[in-house]
């Protein structure tokens, strides 16, 4: 199963819902794309909602870190929402959990995003 | 430890398509040798990273060339073999993703999470005919009884 994503805007900011996996080739890409495409929008404020992700391996915690630097270059915050066992396992043992702002209820999630 | 391994042995197609092919191989085997749930998807993880190691960086994402992946299941142990063709890399080169000049690198987390989840991890050079990652995931007794 390839990765989908959903984007919603709620308030200033922008959910990205996404499901499947988020694996080296055709996930990866699609990640990077959607994060250049809101960037050039100006949205500089997303969260990902990982609670359907089903697969994360090392080249798509790579992208969530290329997610990261790139909207924080841009002034911006992008934050993780509802992880998984397994990938907030994975940022544990990677130590990624303390560099991105995790939460686990949507609305907190949203009211934490700093206003411009 | 001596006896006889049960043995799957699978070559295949050195193209990233054939990723999942792996993980469903190996998720099949890992179940058959009796690992629980999450001993399984680290297996998996591990067995995926070192098929991305032997297509993208040893045989240099070639569809001509060929990946030999090799599984024998002991009693006490799973022994993964996974053999490219390409010249192999020094292990004691990669750098440590977790250091502060390299958490926010966006490459090199594979090997790392391989060593992370098997209990041995070794690679050997076959001059002339490429390279073998090894690895080993013990079957601790809890987990046979599953």
């Amino acid at each position: 199963m390839s990765m989908k994503a959903t984007i919603r805007q709620v308030d200033s900011v922008v959910v990205v819902d996404i499901s499947g996996r988020i694996t080296l080739g055709e996930g990866c890409t699609q990640l990077r794309e959607l994060i250049r495409d809101q960037l050039a929008k100006g949205n500089k404020r997303i969260l990902l909602n990982l609670a359907d992700v089903s697969y994360i391996d090392s080249s798509g915690i790579g992208e969530l870190v290329s997610a990261y630097t790139a909207v924080s270059n841009q002034g911006g915050q992008l934050k993780l929402l509802n992880l998984t066992k397994k990938v907030h396992d994975l940022l544990q043992i990677t130590k990624l959990y303390t560099v991105f702002d995790i939460h686990d209820d949507e609305a907190k999630a949203i009211s934490s995003f700093q206003k411009a | 430890m001596t006896s006889e391994p049960s043995v799957v042995e699978v070559t295949l197609e050195s193209d990233l398509k054939n990723l999942e092919v792996a993980e469903e191989i190996v998720r099949r085997v890992a179940e058959t040798a009796g690992f629980g749930e999450e001993s399984e998807h680290q297996i998996e993880m591990a067995v995926h990273e070192s098929m991305i190691n032997a297509i993208w960086h040893g045989n240099k994402n070639d569809s001509s060339k060929r990946v030999w992946l090799r599984f024998e299941i002991y009693k006490d142990r799973l022994e993964i073999h996974i053999r490219d063709q390409g010249i192999g890399f020094d292990i004691d080169e990669v750098p440590d993703p977790c250091s502060e000049n390299n958490l926010l690198k966006v490459s090199g987390r594979g090997i790392f999470l391989i060593r992370t989840f098997m209990d041995e991890f070794r690679v050997k050079r076959l001059p002339g005919s490429g390279t073998e990652v090894i690895m080993v995931k013990r079957i601790e007794p809890a987990q046979q009884s599953k």
